[in-house]
């Protein structure tokens, strides 16, 4: 069999080429991180980073310019969006998934 | 006194914890790093949430980040949409990390770039720069300690170097469990005094809109150009790829990855990736503490006839607060300095003992061996820190924590990227940092800060006009070094390969990664094939 590079750096998101493992006795069954959810992921890495959406002063909400109360409100999306990734990817008892 | 002796009885009951904590979750011994330095690697999802919580946002943070607000204004509210991005963003890596380093009982993120790369120099070079990156951010944590101390009217160096001796002592005897075990006071007493800080300062300074309009009205009146409650064209991409670069950069700290590995599995890294945001919350709570400061009217305390703006939250807290409440925030923000620096003593004691000492002078160190090392590495690491800031210019430790941040992200292509591939020949990655660590310490020579009358190493916006771009706009050295850092990397990579020079062996397997808790390590498979 043709040496495979362990990933292609060109796509990560591809899943990886199957190849039985030489080096050391792996688990029965292949495991793998992919998983279309994960995509997730982007939303609260990008939105907080666009300062066009909240670099303002108005609506202001208890006194609080858009500025202060949006980022704010970014936290509850981040946590959201991790934690949906989290609950559909963990791995259950006896599940070797 | 009634501060200080609040301050005192808190301080002195964490630092008994420290001792104890040795017996507990007592290990059968404390003789290896996996015991002293990782906590056993056994930590479930609260202790972990702690105890990197506590890593995370330090001392100097709480005391350092409303400075910035309390001086520029918006600019200095990155810290809030940086720790929201830092944890989806790293939260595919570390759990790979977490995997990789179960497998092969790696102790510290050199040891996996040794393995994945197969280069002892290029894992010396990923320590050396963790050891210096991590070093004057130990040192700021005695500053966040001394603020609160000056603002009690402590003058003077001896706090500094008793609250360290027991530091050092505890940190010695105990390893990683004792900045867990303190971990629980030190969030707790943060989270309290937030908490009423927010609820309570506000009513006696006009109110929320009226915090924000005074503070807007003394920015208009300033001679700086971009000041204010909101940014303006020049700053923002600045503020997003600060954001950006600083994210990228939290989990290369060797502090940050000790707490990752620390966790019993993958899905305690996980559910933590979702739950660490909660302290976000609070810290984008403790960054308008600086807007609080300036509709209260405070006053920072000068320091050598320079005004000392990390006074200003210290101060706050002293002219709102009942004497006896004073002192347990500034208690939170002392035992907040603790926790990190011990956290981070130990990362740099692994980092040497392990990618230096055992990969240089003693190949055959025993775990014991390794153990003893560590800590008495642990030892010079904060008498270092100590001598920094009594020796040295605080202003120098500020300085030095700017370029730790640049100089960390240049680890990036070699460990996070490592992580994901490893397509890049070692040669590659050493030019790759070797041209990013040109790139950005040049860069941070060049940038100069009016305000405090420097001409170098003023601030980390570079203006993109002094790279003959015509605009006005500045970005994070960070990203520049990084993107230079990347291109060598590629490029050297891609000649090496085609010229056909031996690259080192990748050691570890696909499987590695996403092995989890009870998965046979390598170590137990070698025994159990050679018996």
């Amino acid at each position: 069999m043709r040496h495979v590079r362990e990933e292609d750096p060109l796509s990560p998101q591809d899943p990886p080429p199957e190849q039985p493992s030489v080096a050391a006795p792996a688990p029965t069954r292949r495991r793998s991180d992919h998983h279309p959810v994960n995509w997730l992921l982007v939303v609260p890495i990008v939105v907080p980073l666009l300062t066009l959406l909240f670099n303002n002063d108005g609506p202001r909400i208890g006194g609080f310019p858009a500025f202060y109360w949006m980022q704010f409100a970014f936290i509850p999306l981040g946590v959201l969006c991790t934690a949906i990734v989290y609950q559909v990817t963990k791995r259950r008892k006896g599940d070797d998934r | 006194m009634t501060e200080f002796i609040v301050f005192a009885v808190l301080f002195v009951l964490v630092s008994g914890m420290g001792f104890v904590a040795a017996r507990w979750r007592r290990p059968e011994t404390m003789d290896s790093l996996d015991e002293w330095g990782l906590g056993g690697r056994s930590f479930g999802s609260w202790i972990t949430w702690f105890l990197i919580g506590g890593d995370l946002y330090t001392a100097y943070t709480f005391v350092a980040v409303p400075a910035l607000v309390f001086g520029a204004g918006a600019a200095g509210f990155y810290a809030v949409p940086y720790t929201i991005v830092v944890y989806p963003l790293v939260f595919l890596v570390l759990i790979r990390l977490w995997s990789v380093s179960h497998r092969h009982g790696f102790v510290t993120p050199a040891d996996f770039v040794r393995a994945r790369f197969g280069s002892p120099t290029l894992a010396a070079v990923i320590a050396v720069t963790g050891i210096v990156a991590t070093m004057p951010y130990i040192a700021l944590q005695l500053v966040g300690i001394e603020s609160v101390l000056k603002a009690m009217g402590v003058n003077g160096h001896w706090p500094i170097l008793i609250a360290f001796a027991i530091l050092a002592a505890y940190t010695y005897q105990s390893g990683l469990r004792a900045p867990a075990l303190i971990a629980f006071v030190k969030d707790a007493l943060i989270y309290i005094v937030i908490i009423a800080a927010v609820l309570y300062i506000p009513s006696k300074v006009g109110g929320w809109g009226n915090i924000f309009d005074t503070a807007q009205a003394k920015f208009a009146k300033s001679p700086a150009p971009s000041d204010g409650i909101l940014l303006d064209g020049t700053n923002q991409l600045n503020y997003a790829m600060l954001a950006l670069g600083s994210a990228l950069a939290l989990f290369l700290y060797p502090h940050s990855i000790t707490g990752v590995l620390a966790s019993k599995n993958r899905d305690v890294i996980k559910r933590n990736m979702a739950a660490l945001p909660a302290y976000s919350f609070v810290l984008g709570l403790i960054a308008l503490l600086g807007y609080m400061a300036i509709a209260g009217g405070v006053k920072p305390l000068t320091s050598g006839g320079k005004p000392d703006t990390n006074t200003v939250v210290p101060v706050l807290f002293d002219k709102m607060f009942p004497d006896w409440f004073a002192g347990v925030a500034f208690a939170a923000v002392g035992i907040g300095a603790l926790v990190p620096a011990a956290i981070m003593s130990i990362a740099a004691a692994n980092l040497f003992t392990r990618n230096i000492y055992k990969e240089f002078w003693r190949k055959d160190a025993t775990d014991k061996e390794e153990a003893v090392v560590s800590k008495l590495v642990s030892l010079v690491v904060k008498v270092g820190a100590v001598v920094c800031i009594l020796a040295l210019d605080p202003e120098f430790s500020i300085d030095l924590q700017l370029i730790g941040g640049v100089i960390i992200l240049q680890t990036l292509p070699s460990v996070g990227l490592g992580l994901v591939t490893n397509w890049f020949h070692r040669g590659g990655l050493i030019a790759g940092w070797l041209a990013g660590m040109a790139a950005g310490l040049w860069m941070l020579y060049e940038i100069p800060n009016v305000a405090k009358g420097k001409e170098h190493f003023g601030g980390s916006a570079y203006k993109l006009s002094d790279l003959g771009l015509d605009t006005k706009m500045t970005v994070y050295v960070g990203i520049l070094a990084l993107l230079v850092n990347l291109v060598v990397a590629v490029a050297v990579s891609l000649v090496l390969k085609l010229s056909g020079l031996k690259d080192g062996e990748d050691v570890t397997t696909p499987d590695d990664y996403t092995a989890d808790e009870g998965d046979p390590k390598v170590r137990d498979l070698e025994i159990a094939s050679s018996t």
